[in-house]
């Protein structure tokens, strides 16, 4: 780990403006995936803002009826609110099938959007890397595969984005919403929020220099069945190979978004018109360009059957 | 004491203390944070600087240059050792590689610097400025590769490592070609690391030429040796210290670049120093289990008697290392007249491959086991029938010579009762609950005992309290639990008059912990010097000892009877005594014994596995302390799971090396994965083995699981997958079309 400078940030656009003047800063929030790759020198700021501070740890209700989430709330406490247990029930498995009760505890709804890839060769810097050192290579296109992304990816990168809140609040349709250094506000259409890899894979998000996210908003509840199904080698504590967020309704349509597979939370809005033809039409126009490797191919299958697992259950109940 | 004959009736039949549930006696210790792991001796130096190691970032090649400058100059650095400015250093016996790397460089991670510093953080990023230019060469990272054109395994020279590369009795090939019923299948296994919690770490002291290491190791006087030799000192000049071991699975058996760059550092620093190996070097830096490719041929008749059975292995390792003997076990489990057994050995430049929770079996096992059952399924018998009916008393390579004890039918028929075997339906595929299909397999547990000499040292103090001195480790084991229980049982006092130090050199060598030698082999030596000091006693009492009985702090002989305690009224007595080995194991073979039974559903729609019964029946002589060895046994049982469905080390076969090296990526077992679990032990007193009349058991444990899993999967889906792990997808494309 290299030095740093280290500051508490009390004021939303103060921060955002330091953190815009100031060469090499970063915010921190619950520092549950910033510090493990400032350890391992993957991430080396010269300055952390710790927006701990700040105001932004409360779940309310908007005006149409939706929900701001600040952007300090902690996974434990947005999975464990009335409201999103009852209305945005997919969240809420989302959030409690990630990572465990600690790191839940810590971490908070910005930082987890924020959370970089588990790409293994990211994580060792003796690697090629074309996200942590551009321009340097990717050491997993030819290598170890098995976890990385199928669709979206480029021959840059092939990481994925292991978030699984992202894919829930994706099938939902959230906003980010910001503050940049000149005090500027905007909302950003999640679908919108994080970058495909092209040429540049170290760019992941469509945020500006400095710009500091202080809430999402989830829109009026959605109707229908919540799912979050989450695949993986062992039974808990494990990233996704797949995952699939669900809002299901009685008469087979609704909305989809599947992780584990892309650079981003995967939905494509027009190939939920085949959901009534069933899981394959379905899952064969959301990744109709898919370009897997031969260790990965098998996500392209279980994509398929872990939709059809999703409907299935919503059938059920 | 030399054991060299059948044991007789002994004080330890008496079971009033051995052979009793007692809680590990460093238990309280631990849950209060009180028992010093090797990185927290914080009270036995007051100045320790902190060393971080440089690891290689290539897997096969030259060090061209290195360059110290900015790594010197950077805050707190006292001081950077590499092989430049090391002096010479010498290599270990129990080592393949080098400790310290450079100009060679042998494998990924292999050590080529430590950078001391005043605190952890400044080592920490001074570390990362030391900058090293590598040339590059070519290397063998593929096992499959190098396979086609491997030899035969050398003669083993390590008692670790038994059995000759090449075994043959009868004639296999013209019995398996004339065979009725035949199998001819190839397995594989993956490299996996033994991932336990507590990674290398050691504390060096320097005292003029004397050094002392506080480290984390299981076997005190190789480690002391073997750093002794790596430093070019003598031995004698050597203290190793290593009182609680937080895990080790044959990852700590050995020196490791933890405690070499520490006695360097603080050599250099001319102060004390603490190396601790950061979690992503344990797999690329230290040991790990190889990979094997196994294939098994079996030859029976038509009701299920094996003819013939050949199982040949091959693995990779650095040159001069170890082959994964994987197929030790084929040698002795079944019966059949006609069997080949052999080991190739290909050279790869990957880290260094060694013993690894069961070496040999472990992985043996699970493809015997999977072949098995296979087997049956051909014959149409069940699994448990097929195994009973291939039982064998002897050695089938020498009928001459016995097994010591030999209850595998008595595990296997005990096991399938208890499991309600007889509810599994033999139509793999066929069982559905919900979304899950349901299946259930099951595979023997075999492992072979080994007994290592072992001493120990016995004080009765004047206060009436026995000490126990030996370099015995305990790395979890309940070593200290069963170790007191011994003297306490020998002596006649209670268990909480019984004070246990273990794990320094200073004491007598004992056989240390693995190869689940460990338990039997250091309580006999315990034994011994027990029964020196009972002698001892005996003639300060006036007592002839042979007829000498101690019990409750009483000596009673004779017509008469005395209190311990007034045996050391003039002052304490002390005994030492080691236990040796006579020949009993080769006129018996001595194994351990046990059968696996698993239940595990597979998610109809994904694949996923998950077990969800499982129940092991051990039948490994003596059990000295039914609630560690439960311990174990389920602990080896969950090491089980994870080979069956999770632990693999990914090879980058250009890169060369272990990809997913920390615990994100190497996935072992959490709790959600491991259900109820059941342990039985077969009552067994084993009389040929030693005077505790107990084997080794914990390793058993392991044997088997792996295969019991993967045949219940299979029971489950229909889909054989003989490459382990067994991950959903290995089998999804041919699991029923979900729609
Ligand atoms: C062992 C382990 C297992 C895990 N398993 C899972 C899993 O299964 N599923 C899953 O989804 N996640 C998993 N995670 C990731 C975890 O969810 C994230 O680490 C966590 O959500 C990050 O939140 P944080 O607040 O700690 O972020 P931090 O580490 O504090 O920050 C992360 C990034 O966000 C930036 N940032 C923080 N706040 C703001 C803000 N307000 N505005 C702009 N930028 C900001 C920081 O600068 C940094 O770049 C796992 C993590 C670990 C360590
Ligand atoms: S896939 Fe992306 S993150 Fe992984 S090595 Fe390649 S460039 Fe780096």
């Amino acid at each position: 780990m290299r030095s740093f400078t280290y500051e508490r940030a009390s004021l939303a656009q103060e921060a955002a403006a330091k953190a815009q003047e100031t060469p090499g800063a970063k915010f921190i929030a619950g520092g549950t995936n910033l510090l493990d790759l400032m350890k391992l020198e993957i991430e080396t700021p010269q300055h952390l803002i710790d927006v701990n501070g700040l105001k932004f740890d409360k779940i309310e209700k908007t005006e149409d009826g939706g929900l701001r989430i600040g952007a300090l709330v902690r996974n434990t406490a947005l999975a464990a609110d009335m409201r999103v247990r009852r209305d945005y029930g997919v969240l809420s498995r989302a959030l409690l099938a990630g990572a465990s009760g600690q790191l839940r505890n810590k971490a908070t709804t910005a930082g987890n959007l924020l959370q970089r890839t588990r790409c293994p060769y990211f994580y060792d810097t003796n690697q090629p890397c074309n996200k942590r050192t551009p321009g340097s290579g990717c050491a997993a296109i030819a290598g170890y595969s098995r976890q990385l992304g199928v669709i979206g990816v480029s021959e840059a990168c092939i990481a994925t984005n292991p978030s699984d809140m992202a894919v829930a609040m994706r099938a939902l349709d959230a906003e980010v919403e910001t503050i940049d250094a000149a005090g500027r506000t905007r909302k950003i259409p999640i679908a919108d929020f994080h970058r495909l890899p092209g040429d540049r894979p170290d760019l992941e998000t469509t945020l500006s220099s400095g710009e500091l996210i202080t809430a999402v908003t989830l829109p009026p509840p959605l109707r229908g069945t919540h799912i979050y199904k989450k695949v993986r080698d062992r039974a808990s504590y494990a990233f996704a190979l797949v995952s699939v967020a669900a809002v299901l309704q009685r008469d087979g349509t609704g909305r989809l978004a599947v992780g584990g597979v892309a650079p981003k939370p995967w939905r494509i809005e027009k190939a939920e018109a085949e959901l009534r033809g069933g899981a394959k039409p379905f899952s064969a126009r959301l990744l109709a360009d898919a370009k897997p490797t031969n260790e990965n191919a098998f996500k392209v299958t279980l994509v398929e059957r872990t939709v059809a697992a999703v409907m299935h259950e919503a059938r059920q109940k | 004491m030399k054991f060299d004959t059948a044991a007789e009736a002994n004080p330890i039949d008496r079971m009033r203390v051995v052979g009793r549930a007692h809680p590990r006696i460093d238990g309280p210790l631990k849950t209060t944070g009180r028992a010093a792991y090797a990185y927290e001796h914080h009270d036995v130096v007051t100045n320790p600087a902190y060393g971080v190691i440089v690891g290689s970032a290539i897997g096969k090649g030259r060090i061209a240059r290195i360059d110290l400058t900015v790594a010197e100059r950077a805050p707190g650095v006292i001081a950077v050792v590499t092989a430049e400015n090391a002096g010479k250093l010498g290599k270990g016996k129990h080592n393949t590689a080098k400790l310290l790397g450079g100009p060679d460089i042998d494998h990924y991670h292999q050590a080529v610097a430590v950078v001391v510093a005043t605190t952890f953080e400044q080592a920490t990023a001074a570390a990362a400025l030391v900058r090293v230019e590598y040339a590059q060469a070519e290397g063998r990272f593929d096992l499959d590769e190098a396979l086609k054109t491997a030899p035969l395994a050398k003669d083993p020279n390590s008692p670790e490592k038994q059995g000759p590369p090449e075994s043959r009795t009868g004639d296999f090939e013209q019995a398996f070609a004339q065979a009725p019923v035949k199998l001819d299948e190839l397995y594989t296994t993956p490299d996996q690391s033994h991932s336990m919690m507590e990674p290398h770490a050691s504390l060096a002291a320097w005292n003029g030429e004397e050094l002392t290491i506080w480290t984390s190791n299981q076997m005190i006087d190789w480690g002391r040796t073997d750093l002794a030799i790596t430093l070019g000192i003598p031995k004698e000049n050597v203290r190793f210290v290593s009182p609680y071991v937080g895990g080790g699975f044959g990852c700590k058996l050995f020196l490791r670049s933890d405690a070499v760059m520490a006695a360097l550092g603080a050599k250099a620093a001319g102060r004390p120093v603490k190396v601790a190996l950061p979690r992503p070097f344990v797999p690329n830096s230290t040991t790990h289990r190889p990979a094997t490719r196994q294939r098994i041929r079996i030859g029976a008749t038509a009701d299920g008697n094996i003819l013939a059975i050949a199982h040949e292995s091959g693995s990779g390792n650095l040159p001069d290392g170890q082959p994964e003997t994987a197929t030790n076990q084929t040698r002795l489990l079944y019966a059949g007249a006609n069997r080949l057994t052999s080991m190739r050995l290909a050279v790869l430049d990957l880290p260094e491959g060694n013993a690894m929770r069961a070496p040999g079996e472990a992985p043996g096992l699970m493809a015997l086991e999977i072949a098995m059952d296979e087997l049956a399924e051909k014959l149409g018998m069940d699994p448990v029938e097929l195994r009973v009916r291939n039982d064998t008393q002897v050695d089938p390579e020498k009928p001459e010579r016995p097994f010591s004890e030999r209850n595998l039918v008595g595990c296997l028929r005990e096991g399938a009762e208890r499991f309600g075997w007889q509810r599994r339906n033999s139509s793999p595929g066929a069982v559905r609950d919900g979304n899950w299909l349901v299946g259930m397999g099951m595979a023997v547990a075999f492992r072979n005992n080994m007994n290592i000499p072992s001493g120990a040292r016995v004080r009765l103090g004047q206060d009436g309290r026995v000490t126990v001195e030996t370099d015995m480790t305990d790395i979890g084991t309940g070593s200290y639990t069963i170790i007191a229980q011994t003297a306490a049982e020998m002596m006649g006092v209670d268990i909480e008059n019984v004070l246990v130090r273990l794990g320094d050199s200073a004491f007598p060598i004992s056989s240390g912990s693995g190869g689940q030698f460990g338990a039997n082999s250091s309580t006999s030596g315990v034994y011994a010097a027990c029964v020196k000091l009972r002698e001892a006693v005996a003639q300060r009492l006036g007592f002839n000892s042979a007829d000498a009985t101690f019990t409750h702090g009483q000596v009673l002989g004779g017509n008469r009877s005395a209190k311990l305690i007034d045996a050391v009224r003039d002052g304490e007595l002390v005994a030492e005594d080691k236990i040796e080995w006579g020949g009993l194991d080769k006129s018996y073979q001595q194994s351990t014994f046990g059968a696996h039974f698993v239940e595990a559903a597979v998610d109809g729609f994904t694949g996923e596995i998950r077990v969800r019964r499982m129940l092991a029946v051990c039948a490994a002589g003596r059990i000295l302390n039914p609630l560690t060895a439960r311990s174990q046994v389920i602990g080896a049982m969950t090491m089980g799971v994870g080979a069956a469905l999770m632990e693999e080390l990914a090879v980058d076969k250009r890169r060369g090396f272990f990809v997913n090296h920390d615990l994100a990526g190497y996935e072992v077992p959490v709790h959600a994965d491991i259900p109820h679990q059941e342990v039985i032990f077969l009552d067994e007193a084993d009389d040929k083995v030693s005077p505790m009349k107990a084997k080794g058991v914990a390793e058993l444990g392991i044997c088997g699981v792996a295969a019991a899993v993967a045949n219940a999967v299979y029971n489950a889906t229909g889909v054989r997958v003989r490459d382990y792990p067994v991950t959903l997808d290995k089998h999804l494309n041919s699991l029923p079309a979900v729609s």
